[in-house]
């Protein structure tokens, strides 16, 4: 244990100079673990705020100096990212997760009980300044809601008297890890270098989450093929990006692999930040090898030598055992310098983590963030595989997408065909959770219909289905026939259930509407102010102000933000869209009929502050 | 409006009269306009209430405070057609960048810290008059607060759209807008 930091509070006179010698040493120690490399900004900052469990802004100068970049660059970065701060977030910082799931399993009164127990509201640290309380979007825990991460560490299943024994042991300064006492999760949760209660519930195996895999055996394949076979191998499985976008993974490796460019990369998204998503975190936490044999496959197809896994800042307790792997991986020589005995077939992989930003999950953002800027979706084109991390030719691929191509490369194009449907080849890995008997992961083939689904995991009285996350569509009971695929409903792995007995508009709508909000990086004019607009009717609707106008505007604006750069922006609207169209009822329901306008202005409430300030007593008639 | 000139009136609210300057912009055009119309309630014939009811209502900037908003609704009352003109009105404009900052702030900025009173104010005195109109906590677009039936965009709204747009809303006939007219940037 290192000596604790002293506060910066009243004693800065009293203990100023050894205080300040003592971060800024610590801070210099850090910086110096990257190589004083300016695009490792976002590894040098999440390193100080776990260290103090803030970045004070005294440290900015320290950091430009020896950086050799301005305030502003570093002060950027900062405030983009929600697990950043400058101001102190308490020795124990507790990030609820706020996503439509937690409030469905009971995150209202877990909170009020952590409200209780620590004395201070969400957004606050207690007074002496142990426990922070903070709300944050999904955890990627959706299944084993609600959640809370913990100085990093995950508790799940929160219920208000466990809050209570957590809060009363936080108290006690108890060391993180000796608070979960509810035994460890399945499978790999369980290793002494995850130390976690997280569960995989893995309720369907097929041919990526099949026992079985021989790690190394794809590369012993590949390292006697040319890049070019290995390309063509991948085009001929037809597969599509597993992501949510679904470009022709082929395709893509074939364009980086013929983009000029003495140095080349290879990324992994591990970034899943679709609300309801979590097959990725059952991946890293089960597949790792699988994970990093795509990589390297990757690297040997297009000629890239490094290969940036970039992991969500929420999965930071797999830290330790993705970094195991991959030097296992080193040891093995299916990491490093002539893997497998090829000459000239180098390929290494580092984790980039993040720091909470859903739009990070966007490629070119994800790049952005990976060099250590805010993570603002570029402009494209160019698009990463012609100029992407450091401006040279990169490929995104998500996590099951790799995988997969493991699976190809070992057992054939043909076979990955025989599975799935025509347009959509394979299989895919979906995150189930909300009102149904088994939520977890399920790896089906493509072209399983909703109904089908329902019947797999239990679901019986099902008002809605959220197919794809947030962005993708809420669908109706009369639509349950339609088919997972990327030509009906595709999604990147996200299937929400709401029961009869769910207030869809409230409960479901209004909080992925937030979602987006809370999560736009603000570069869009659109993206940054239509959502709010939006929102704005929304609660007008839910208050029983509306009117039927409100619903038609809501539709029209929708439709601007399609001008949006990237997908965050576009697909914004698509919660209310979506549950206009499928839903209709519901908002008439709501509206006032036989009136045109509303305006729900309350002249009362807007002028009490202004004559609170000037002592005033409001005259309003 | 048969055998009847069309009436108009018009108002500037949280604005800053650029809207109206713009009208007076059309040039000798204002001279068609009068055969065209006559004015009601508006700073241009300095006609301070409604004397009738009007065809056509046009409302320069949003709303800041209680006067405003009644204001607003007046002519709401008095007008068949309710046109919103400028950035203002639209989209609470500059007045709107006090959106966010907490009025107490904004008032002791304005009456204890700008530097144009700062040290003027020894007594601390805030302005409560009961004959003051009240400030709203955030500037409101007029459509928040009443039916709007135009929009008119622009800072000001260029002297030709006015033109074009009261033309056509008095002759009936609709309004050509090309590209460069909805264009801003």
């Amino acid at each position: 244990m290192k000596p604790p930091i002293p506060e910066i509070t009243d004693e800065l006179e009293i203990g100023e100079q050894v205080y300040q010698v003592t971060m800024v040493e610590i801070v210099h120690g850090i910086i110096k673990k990257y190589g004083s490399n300016p695009t490792r900004l976002m590894d040098i900052l999440i390193d100080i705020q776990s260290e103090f469990r803030y970045i004070p802004p005294l440290v900015l100068a320290e950091i430009s100096k020896e950086l050799n970049i301005s305030n502003i660059d570093i002060e950027q970065t900062i405030s983009f990212y929600h697990f950043f701060s400058t101001t102190p977030t308490g020795k124990y910082t507790v990030y609820l997760n706020n996503s439509a799931v937690a409030y469905m399993m009971g995150r209202e009164e877990v909170a009020q009980t952590f409200e209780r127990e620590v004395g201070c509201k969400f957004g606050e640290v207690s007074a002496d300044g142990m426990i922070g309380l903070f709300s944050t979007s999904c955890i990627g825990m959706s299944d084993q809601e609600p959640a809370a991460l913990i100085n990093g560490k995950l508790f799940t299943r929160l219920t208000p008297f466990r809050v209570k024994e957590i809060v009363r042991d936080l108290k006690a300064l108890k060391h993180i890890d000796e608070i979960i006492v509810e035994g460890l999760g399945d499978g790999a949760n369980a290793l002494p270098e995850v130390h976690s209660m997280v569960q995989n519930n893995i309720r369907k195996k097929g041919p990526i989450l099949a026992d079985g895999y021989k790690a190394g055996e794809a590369l012993k394949k590949i390292v006697k093929m040319k890049p070019d076979d290995v390309i063509a191998e991948v085009k001929a499985s037809n597969i599509r990006g597993r992501g949510g976008a679904g470009f022709p993974t082929g395709m893509k490796w074939e364009i980086c692999r013929n983009s000029p460019g003495d140095e080349k990369y290879i990324f992994c998204n591990a970034d899943e930040g679709e609300p309801g998503t979590f097959k990725d975190r059952v991946i890293l936490t089960e597949y790792p090898k699988m994970l990093m044999e795509g990589m390297a496959l990757a690297g040997y197809a297009v000629g890239a030598k490094e290969g940036i896994l970039y992991v969500r800042h929420e999965y930071g307790y797999l830290q330790k055992h993705l970094e195991k792997v991959i030097e296992g991986g080193r040891k093995k020589n299916y990491l490093g310098k002539n893997i497998c005995g090829r000459e000239d077939f180098d390929f290494d992989i580092r984790i980039q983590f993040g720091a909470g930003s859903y739009v990070c999950g966007e490629e070119s953002a994800l790049i952005e963030s990976a060099e250590g800027k805010r993570g603002e979706p570029r402009d494209r084109p160019p698009f990463p595989v012609e100029s992407g991390y450091l401006g040279k030719p990169t490929i995104v691929n998500n996590v099951e997408t790799l995988c997969s191509i493991v699976k190809v490369i070992v057992h054939g194009a043909q076979w990955y065909r025989s599975m799935g449907t025509k347009e959509s080849s394979g299989t895919k890995v979906v995150s189930i959770s909300g009102d149904c008997k088994y939520p977890g992961v399920y790896e089906i083939e493509w072209g399983f219909s909703v109904n089908d689904v329902l019947e797999m995991i239990g679901a019986s009285d099902v008002q809605a289905v959220q197919v794809g996350g947030p962005s993708g569509t809420l669908i109706a009971p009369n639509e349950f026939n339609r088919t997972l695929s990327y030509t009906d409903l595709s999604t990147g792995g996200s299937i929400i259930i709401f029961g009869k007995h769910r207030d869809l508009l409230k409960d479901v709508v209004l909080n992925f509407t937030n979602f987006f909000i809370d999560e736009s990086c603000g570069s869009c004019s659109t993206c940054r102010n239509i959502p709010i607009h939006l929102r704005t009717k929304l609660e007008k609707i839910l208050n029983a102000r509306g009117v039927d106008k409100d619903i038609q505007e809501m539709l029209e604006w929708a439709k601007i933000l399609k001008a949006s750069r990237c997908g965050l922006g576009q697909t914004a609207a698509n919660p209310i869209v979506s549950s206009i169209k499928n839903f209709r009822p519901l908002y008439d329901q709501k509206i006032q009929h036989g009136k045109d306008f509303d305006s729900s202005f309350d002249m009362l409430k807007a002028v009490q502050e202004s004559c609170d300030a000037v002592s005033r007593v409001p005259h309003v008639h | 409006m048969e055998n009847q000139k069309p009436i108009i009136a018009t108002a500037s609210l949280a604005g800053c009269f650029g809207c109206h300057m713009s009208l007076l912009d059309i040039d000798d055009r204002i001279l068609n306009l009068i055969e065209l119309v006559e004015f009601d309630k508006s700073p241009i014939n300095d006609l301070k209430k409604f004397t009738r009811h009007c065809d056509i209502g046009i409302i320069e900037g949003g709303c800041c405070n209680s006067e405003n908003i009644h204001m607003l609704k007046e002519f709401r009352k008095n007008c068949r057609i309710l046109i919103s003109v400028g950035e203002c009105a639209i989209m609470g404009g500059l007045p709107a960048l006090r959106n966010g900052i907490p009025i107490r702030e904004c008032i002791e900025e304005a009456y204890w810290q700008s530097p144009s009173v700062k040290g003027h104010n020894p007594e601390m005195i805030l302005p409560n008059d009961q004959e003051l109109p009240m400030l709203l906590d955030r500037i409101y677009h007029c459509h928040e607060i009443v039916k709007i039936d135009y929009f008119l965009p622009g800072c000001p709204p260029r002297a030709d759209l006015l033109y074009d747009a009261l033309v056509s809303i008095i002759t009936g006939t609709e309004m050509k807008l090309p590209y460069e007219v909805i264009k801003f940037d």
